[in-house]
């Protein structure tokens, strides 16, 4: 991991965070392979799918993106929340684990791809009201924009914004709470 | 769910509406001074000779400890709530405020004769001080709490147990204005456990609430 990247990926969040969604899914993307790598690299045992912690680490990061400084480095910040994340996946399953994350300095993981299986998001989407269900799958699984939910449910704009923003916030928090 | 669907989801929520976390801590800590100032002054108020004891150091020195605390705490507790952020240099700062309380009690045994030592420890008034900084600090802990909760503290009990000590520093900063007992011997012990209290119960809000 160079310092390149941490800049870009600085310049992805800042603009994310200012409302620029085409930045913040290559921020996204970004964060995921790397996230991926390093969960992979930790779960050494099984019990724990990587891709469920890369998910859950997705979603806090979203959740807490108002607690990056803009001055401060991006990449520290993001491994801390997975390192948390992890280790709190294994503490649900029973587990504890140590994950020093001085190694992770030196040792940044490389990128990977995702493997297909089961997902505790996915379990999380069927617990939400029924508005705010249809509106996350509807722009996650079945890929639509704000827009053509919109036109498919019937409601405004804005108020397919709101039902995602919550209905996202609503999963964050059950993983948070378990 | 596929992680290119939730990216999906998450990336046409882009725009993020919450408060930058150290706006909401300068808020926060705004809020906790306001509740506290009400409850010290609905309460007990300042004492009544606070003009008088302005001018004595053993008065003053109580202020010093209590604002010392609070500002280290409040430095570490706002390093604590951001993952990644380094809290070793914020951590070290909050030895300050103890090593003042130490320094001032060796002053005091020197400074006043051994028989005078434990009326001047017991004081006059030690269950007021232990009723009233917790009393006056459990609403600021709550918003305390409430701002971790809005952070992201990657150790939910050590943040806690920090919220703990600046709810503990603002509310007996208050309280000193009351305190008829301005002898270093007295701070150091029903301060402190006064303040301990706190703590304990910010430990027990940071684990059981704080959670992300």
């Amino acid at each position: 991991m160079t310092g390149k990247d941490e800049a870009e990926l600085s310049r992805l969040l800042r603009a994310a965070i200012a409302g620029d969604e085409r930045a913040y899914a290559d921020f996204l993307h970004r964060i995921a392979a790397l996230v991926r790598g390093f969960v992979r690299r930790k779960i050494v045992q099984g019990g724990v799918d990587p891709e469920d912690v890369v998910q859950e680490t997705l979603l806090a990061i979203h959740v807490k993106r108002h607690t990056w400084r803009e001055d401060a480095p991006v990449l520290p910040w993001v491994y801390a929340i997975a390192r948390f994340k992890l280790i709190d996946a294994f503490r649900r399953r029973g587990r504890r684990i140590e994950v020093e994350i001085d190694e992770i300095a030196e040792t940044f993981a490389e990128p990977e791809a995702e493997t297909v299986s089961e997902r505790d998001i996915a379990r999380a989407l069927d617990g939400l009201p029924p508005a705010q269900r249809s509106v996350v799958s509807s722009i996650s699984v079945d890929g639509r924009s704000i827009g053509e939910t919109a036109a498919k449910l019937g409601v405004s704009e804005t108020a397919v914004r709101v039902s995602l923003h919550r209905g996202l916030a609503a999963i964050a928090k059950r993983f948070g709470q378990q | 769910m596929r992680t290119e669907d939730l990216i999906k989801a998450l990336d046409a929520d882009a725009r993020s509406k919450a408060m930058p976390q150290d706006s909401a801590w300068w808020l926060a800590v705004a809020a906790a001074a306001m509740i506290a100032a009400t409850v010290f002054w609905l309460t007990i108020g300042p004492r009544p000779d606070i003009m008088a004891a302005m001018h004595t150091m053993r008065f003053l020195a109580k202020f010093v400890f209590t604002i010392a605390l609070g500002v280290s705490a409040f430095a570490l507790i706002r390093a604590l709530s951001t993952p990644g952020a380094s809290t070793a240099r914020a951590a070290t700062w909050m030895a300050v405020a103890p090593l003042l309380v130490v320094v001032a009690v060796a002053l005091e045994l020197f400074a006043v004769p051994s028989p005078e030592w434990g009326r001047r420890l017991v004081g006059t008034n030690w269950y007021i001080c232990l009723t009233f900084i917790p009393l006056i600090g459990i609403g600021p802990l709550a918003v305390f709490l409430a701002a971790l909760r809005h952070g992201a503290p990657t150790r939910p009990m050590l943040a806690g147990t920090v919220a703990g000590l600046l709810a503990g520093g603002l509310s007996a900063t208050f309280y000193a204005a009351h305190c008829f007992d301005d002898s270093p011997l007295f701070v150091a012990t029903w301060y402190t456990l006064a303040i301990v209290i706190l703590t304990a119960l910010g430990a027990i809000g940071g684990r059981l609430f704080v959670r992300w």
